[in-house]
């Protein structure tokens, strides 16, 4: 119910053309639509009922991102619903409190600064914090910090001593002195920032759970996020197989619609196969993460790398059953596959998720 | 003892106690091979002791088919409780007590289409390993298109006359009995003049001829029928109306093959497995451990999609065409599975006097299961057509 009720209103407020426009017109946020998405609670899907959310859990959250994912649709869903929420909600003051109703109303959005170098790798953060009087100052860069230009707050990933696992997150106004914010021209057509960080003075207020132990409140943060990124995922995939599936039927050659040749249907067939695969483990992350989270991380990285499998084969197909139709502007296809590239990089990428597995399956 | 209305906790404790005292030590490594497996019936010949102890005790208290009612001998066990027992044996590293295709096809179509009398008289004997049977579908020029059976069934008033050949029937020199798609009507169109049949083996004018497999068993006959003699009582459910039972029980066997892949709860880690073959704790060839990781990930997304399958089985929606999924991912990644661990193995596994000589075996047989209960391209058809929806 919850998935009909967002593909409709997906359909009619947020079709890919949108992102089409969007691209066009040179922007990457579309307040307006956030704004509906709040009023339909879907910014607070994670945040509890007394901060004025809905919480429905991670397995809805999934939900709502699978069908964000078959349009296209461009938010900071996943940055402020899914991954702030979560780590704010790990937290207990009266700040995180107050900051989880002003998501749960639409009226804050956030980013996560973690990534440094090209891949992602949060425990190699070396952004520095040193201490500075009563408090601390960051002093380094971020990259690829998605939906970073426009958020009102960030969450930062510092290093605060020599330990692997030293580092401290902090949550921090975007416009605190010292932050600088450039663009990354993403080649999807979203957001994401670099953000250098030049003297910028922090206290201890500004530290989300306790210093030194910055893992203990974002990994349940990553986690939410990588499994909503995979049910996005899956819907991209969904949304580019229903496209080219459609053309198998309608597109005639040789005084037949293609679809009829043995050669393009079975390749259909094992792409809709690997997308059912796929869809089971999704859901199960999904689960996992609502019944018993502590236990949840083989089940995401599960999720995760079986999304960027599905999503890649998806939309290579895609392009390729259409053949030069594909390969242009003026088709949504290629909106597919750019959005495929990012979400692959995004929270891990294939190997990292495939050694996380194999860790917990004692390779 | 009536495991059936217990809660999943209490079913699990005294299952646990129970498997304590019944399921004999010996039984309790892990082997589920070509050469290990129970096959039961007539003629069977035990491994040891050990393995018709285990057998029997199973078979007593209905966990040879732990799903079927307890009315036939079955424990009747939930969905949820059968999950608490696969569970259960995976812990203990126990071997399947009993498997068959009784159990995995015959039984399920029966207790779908058989009638009453048709079910007493032969689930009991299926459940307590007394009966083996064999599947008499394929025939020299109905292979993929299986409709297409010319072995004849003619009505001879108080019995039917059976004449034709059958072929690539597994253990049909072993079986009891035999269920086969026979013709019925010449004049219909080919999936409507079908029947699906009862045969004794031990019947006059019934006789197999082995073929060696590449794996150098012989597991499957060339199965001929002259001027045999059926009781009419021996069809299953209606006369000419046997592709439709033909078609439910080929989709008990596609999942049947397709969970011979390492789930999520049926089996062991496969770096566990290689790092045993390759005889390390860790996989160190970077090749071989990118392509194992892959394979996990992907048995690991199959074996889930087989639980969510069971788990919409049980709701009531049925799983239907998507079997040949399930079907087509899971026995193209068993080959995997098994293309791995011979290269884990190295030399040893390719030794068949070596300390991994089963190992290859296994491998060669693994090559069937994307052609046996129909092939990967036959699976590719049928999504293609029925699910998707593309022009035939
Ligand atoms: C180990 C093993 C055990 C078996 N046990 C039994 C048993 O117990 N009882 C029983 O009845 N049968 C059994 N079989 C037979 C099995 O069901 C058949 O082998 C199978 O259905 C394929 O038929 P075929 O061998 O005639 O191949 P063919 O149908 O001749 O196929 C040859 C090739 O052509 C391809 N092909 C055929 N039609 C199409 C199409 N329309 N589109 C695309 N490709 C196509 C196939 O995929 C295959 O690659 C067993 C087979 C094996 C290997």
């Amino acid at each position: 119910m919850l998935a009909e009720s967002a593909r409709g209103f997906l359909d009619a407020d947020a079709p890919v053309s949108k992102l089409r426009k969007m691209r066009d017109d040179g922007k990457t946020h579309d307040p307006e639509l956030w704004a509906e998405m709040a009023a339909m609670g879907w910014c607070g899907v994670l945040v509890p009922e007394d901060n004025g959310g809905v919480d429905m859990g991670h397995a809805a959250a999934g939900v709502i991102a699978h069908e964000l994912g078959k349009t296209l649709a461009v938010s900071p869903f996943l940055s402020t619903a899914v991954m702030a929420a979560t780590a704010l909600k790990q937290v207990d003051s009266a700040a995180s409190a107050e900051r989880l109703s002003a998501i749960a109303e639409g009226r804050l959005t956030y980013a996560l600064a973690l990534d440094e170098t090209s891949k992602f790798a949060p425990e190699n953060s070396q952004l520095a914090c040193e201490k500075s009087g009563n408090g601390f100052r960051l002093n380094g860069q971020k990259s690829f910090v998605v939906d970073g230009g426009f958020a009102d707050r960030v969450l930062v990933l510092a290093r605060s001593g020599e330990g692997p696992e030293d580092l401290t997150l902090f949550d921090l106004p975007a416009d605190r002195a010292g932050i600088t914010r450039n663009d990354q021209a993403m080649i999807d057509s979203r957001n994401a920032a670099r953000l250098e960080f030049d003297n910028v003075d922090a206290t201890g207020d500004d530290i989300i759970g306790a210093a030194g132990d910055a893992m203990t409140v974002l990994r349940p943060a990553l986690q939410a996020g990588q499994a909503a990124l995979s049910a996005e995922m899956t819907g991209l995939a969904a949304g580019a197989a229903d496209m080219t599936v459609g053309y198998l039927k309608e597109r005639q050659q040789f005084g037949r619609p293609i679809g009829s040749f043995q050669a393009l249907q079975h390749r259909a067939a094992h792409l809709w196969c690997e997308m059912e695969v796929t869809g089971s483990a999704i859901l199960h992350a999904g689960r996992m993460l609502d019944s018993d989270p502590g236990n949840a991380a083989m089940a995401v990285s599960l999720a995760k790398a079986r999304a960027i499998k599905t999503a890649k084969l998806a939309v290579i197909e895609g392009v390729q059953m259409h053949g030069g139709i594909g390969m242009t502007d003026a088709f949504d296809m290629g909106f597919f596959m750019k959005r495929a590239r990012v979400a692959s990089e995004w929270l891990g990428d294939y190997g990292y998720h495939a050694e996380q597995v194999a860790d917990a399956r004692g390779f | 003892m009536s495991w059936a209305t217990q809660d999943p906790e209490s079913f699990r404790q005294s299952l646990r106690s129970w498997l304590d005292t019944h399921c004999p030590q010996a039984m309790r490594d892990g082997l589920n091979t070509e050469a290990t497996i129970c096959w039961g019936g007539k003629n069977w010949e035990f491994t040891s002791k050990h393995q018709k102890l285990w057998m029997q005790n199973a078979a007593e208290v209905g966990l040879t088919t732990p799903r079927w009612p307890a009315a036939y001998g079955g424990a009747g066990l939930s969905r949820e409780q059968d999950k608490i027992y696969l569970e259960e044996l995976a812990r203990i590293n126990a071997r399947m007590p009993l498997l068959s295709f009784g159990i995995w096809m015959l039984g399920p179509a029966l207790l779908a289409f058989g009638s009453e009398a048709q079910k007493q008289k032969y689930l009991p004997q299926i459940i307590r390993g007394e009966q083996r049977w064999c599947q008499g579908y394929s025939e020299p020029g109905a292979g993929s298109d299986l409709a297409n059976v010319q072995t004849k069934a003619e009505d001879m008033g108080d019995h039917y006359l059976i004449n034709g050949q059958k072929i690539w029937t597994s253990y049909a020199d072993k079986a009891d009995w035999i269920f086969a798609l026979v013709r019925t009507d010449r004049d219909a169109p080919k999936h409507k003049g079908i029947s699906f049949i009862l045969i004794d083996m031990e019947s006059e004018g019934v006789s197999t001829r082995p073929i060696q497999l590449i794996s150098g068993a012989s597991a499957f006959c060339e199965t001929f029928f002259d001027n045999v003699k059926v009781p009419k009582e021996n069809v299953v459910g209606e006369v000419n109306k046997g592709w439709d039972i033909a078609k439910y029980l080929l989709t008990h066997e596609r999942e049947m093959i397709s969970g011979n892949n390492q789930g999520l709860t049926s089996g062991r880690p496969l770096g566990a497995v290689l790092a045993q073959t390759a005889g390390e704790e860790r996989l160190s060839d970077a090749s071989l451990r990118a392509a194992a990781m892959e394979c996990e990930i992907d048995a690991l997304s199959v074996g889930l999609t087989l639980e969510r399958y069971k788990d919409q089985a049980e709701a009531g929606a049925g799983v239907g065409d998507a079997s040949a999924m399930l079907k087509y991912m899971g026995t193209e990644l068993n080959k995997q599975r098994y293309e791995l661990m011979m290269s884990a193995g190295g030399s040893e596994a390719i030794d068949t006097d070596g300390a991994h000589g089963d190992l290859a075996m296994d491998w060669l047989r693994s090559k069937a299961n994307s052609i046996e209960g129909g092939t990967s391209e036959v699976m590719l058809g049928i999504i293609s057509r029925r699910i998707l929806g593309l022009p035939g």
